[in-house]
């Protein structure tokens, strides 16, 4: 493991003091000539290098944005810098850093928008605070909108409800567009349109893991569930994030979706054309890119000829599904008007437990004590269900139907006020390992606290990037890898499928 | 920045990850682990080789499962997972193995 200066935990938040420029040296790889050229986005000749004429195309394309999204506009000139947001961001309390303050970080974009675009900037740009576009400018923009994750938790505190993830969205979008996109999520996104998934895991590969998974199963329980892909006529899509395939404790969430599927009786399929639910266009602030990724689970839909359209265990993507699927794929008048399009895996789940369709035999899950980790994006983003606060209670109450061990973690901390992960947002990436890790402070004090009062030896989660963030970064916190669990890992190990082999 | 082996200079990306992967042979781990200080025993081979096979085949590295499964088989059940794994290849063997077996690195919410 590397050697960063772990945050401490306490048994109460403390607010840090602030250390100036402690992570100005944070940023991550830019984007080469391949990735910047396979997202249609220029490249200067030489990786980092900013294009020529940057400066003219990087206030045009502030211009054109400004006037295209209003909520931009708004967020340039309504701050009044209240100080509510300072120390909500887990990246602020994570390292110190005071650019890291939510205020800061947007004013790095609000600085520019003043000195260019109001009348003030424009004739006494240091009364109002109002700087020059320069390549260090830029520079720093890069650094720390890449130390956002669009988690939104200091939109929830801000009175005028100032959304900082779509002014990271603006900045990145920008950025990339004169030479600086990020290498992570622009190497990522092209791997969907040629492959079908962030992975890149091309189809013979998806049919030998689903094959082993079934094995797996089989071998385990004595019966044969399937895990079918490409299945024309199936009822159901599944669409869930690649890394179900390929990580852990990805792949039990997997299993266990299958499980459910198998003991409703219904008929599902996967698609090698739609195997990834994320959506990084969202993180890099590119409309194009949402929509384009979208459309590929309307064809692959069409092309199965399926009924609904279900979305396993992601955060962003649900985000994504459930605020745009719509506008950005729809209509979607070929599928069956009874169900939700699209619809969550939870929602099904908890659905089948309400009916009473369910064989469930919490005492499986009786050798781990549970809390649950609201996903930023599922959090504060979307519903799980038709009620407000149903994303919340929806998770928690698949959870207490299949586990007799479950408690919250510290009330500020969940729910509305979950703190992220520290890897969400395009940030989940090896050379942001010292950020992910400070970032992780908050949700590690928490459950650190909640793990020495309440005994809870273990976290869920339906987040494919909080499950890679927490295997990565609980060991440097003092706890084990595989106290992350996928919330469909926990139903699968609780459900008791017809015909299957008992220990007794 | 190019990695020297055998005389050789092979590029790399950022990571250290091998930008052409058929620059690869045994000496090319061998490099990359000496500059992680991490000795490579047969183990470590059976997994580095296990990999090469697969990628081989399917153009992209096994999902942790199907290493594990496949480990297990060969190597006993008690190695069978991912915490074997791990010891062997502390940064992840995903990630790590793949370096050393000449793969590119997995990308995506891994």
């Amino acid at each position: 493991m590397a050697d960063y200066k772990i945050p401490e935990t306490h048994e109460f938040p403390i607010i840090p003091s602030i250390m100036e420029g402690a992570m100005a040296h944070s940023s991550p790889f830019v984007a080469g000539e391949e990735f910047q050229s396979d997202m249609g986005f220029p490249f200067s000749g030489e990786t980092g290098k900013l294009i020529d004429g940057w400066k003219e195309r990087f206030l045009e394309l502030m211009q054109e944005k400004l006037s295209k999204y209003r909520s931009l506009q708004v967020f340039m000139d309504i701050c009044v810098k209240c100080g509510a947001c300072t120390d909500k961001c887990h990246y602020f309390i994570g390292t110190a850093d005071p650019v890291n303050m939510p205020v800061a970080r947007q004013d790095l974009l609000r600085k520019v928008y003043r000195r260019y675009f109001t009348f003030a900037g424009k004739y006494f740009p240091k009364l109002v605070g109002a700087v020059d576009l320069t390549e260090d400018v830029i520079k720093q923009m890069y650094s720390y909108y890449h130390q956002c994750s669009e988690c939104r938790r200091c939109a929830v505190f801000c009175p005028f409800g100032i959304d900082t993830a779509e002014v990271t969205m603006a900045a990145r979008d920008m950025l990339a567009q004169i030479g600086m996109g990020q290498k992570y999520s622009n190497q990522i996104i092209p791997k969907v349109h040629k492959i079908g998934n962030n992975l890149g895991l091309p189809e013979p590969a998806l049919v030998d893991t689903l094959e082993g998974l079934e094995e797996e199963v089989e071998e385990d329980i004595g019966v044969k569930v399937r895990y079918p892909l490409d299945e024309k006529g199936a009822e159901i899509l599944l669409v869930t994030p690649s890394a179900d395939f390929f990580a852990e404790p990805h792949i039990d969430g997997l299993i266990g979706y299958g499980k459910v599927f198998h003991a409703a009786g219904v008929t599902w399929t996967m698609s090698s054309k739609a195997s990834e639910a994320a959506n990084f266009g969202l993180f890099i602030g590119n409309y194009e890119q949402m929509r384009k990724i979208s459309l590929r689970i309307r064809d692959a839909a069409k092309e199965l000829g399926v009924k609904r359209i279900i979305f396993g265990e992601c955060g962003h993507a649900w985000r994504v599904a459930y605020n745009h699927l719509n506008t950005l794929a729809g209509p979607w008048d070929f599928l069956d008007p009874n169900y939700p399009v699209p619809q969550h895996i939870l929602e099904f789940t908890k659905d089948c437990l309400d009916r009473g369709i369910l064989n469930i035999n919490k005492s499986e899950n009786d050798h781990m004590t549970l809390t649950f980790h609201d996903s930023c994006n599922i959090a504060r983003a979307s519903r799980i269900g038709d009620k407000p606060g149903s994303q919340f209670t929806t998770p928690r109450a698949v959870i207490k139907a299949v586990c007799n061990n479950f408690h919250d973690m510290s009330a500020d901390t969940i729910q509305d006020q979950t703190f992220c992960c520290g890897g969400g947002g395009g940030l989940l990436t090896d050379d942001l390992m010292e950020l992910r890790i400070k970032g992780a402070q908050p949700r590690m004090e928490a459950l650190k606290n909640v793990s020495n009062d309440h005994g809870v030896t273990h976290m869920a989660a339906i987040c494919a990037i909080c499950k890679s963030q927490f295997t990565k970064v609980l060991p440097y916190y003092g706890m084990t890898m595989d106290q992350i669990v996928s919330v469909h890992q926990l139903v699968s190990n609780a459900i008791v499928l017809e015909g299957q082999e008992t220990d007794e | 920045m190019p990695i020297e082996v055998n005389g050789k200079q092979l590029e790399v990306d950022e990571e250290g990850y091998l930008a052409n992967l058929n620059d690869w042979e045994p000496a090319v781990a061998e490099v990359m682990a000496a500059a992680e200080d991490q000795p490579l025993t047969s183990d470590h081979w059976e997994i580095i080789n296990f990999l090469r096979e697969y990628y081989e085949e399917y153009q992209i590295a096994p999902a942790v499962r199907v290493l594990t499964k496949a480990v297990g088989k060969k190597l006993g059940k008690d190695k069978g997972n991912s915490k074997y794994l791990y010891e062997l290849f502390p940064y992840g063997p995903g990630k790590q193995a793949c370096k050393y077996a000449g793969l590119p690195k997995p990308t995506g919410c891994v």
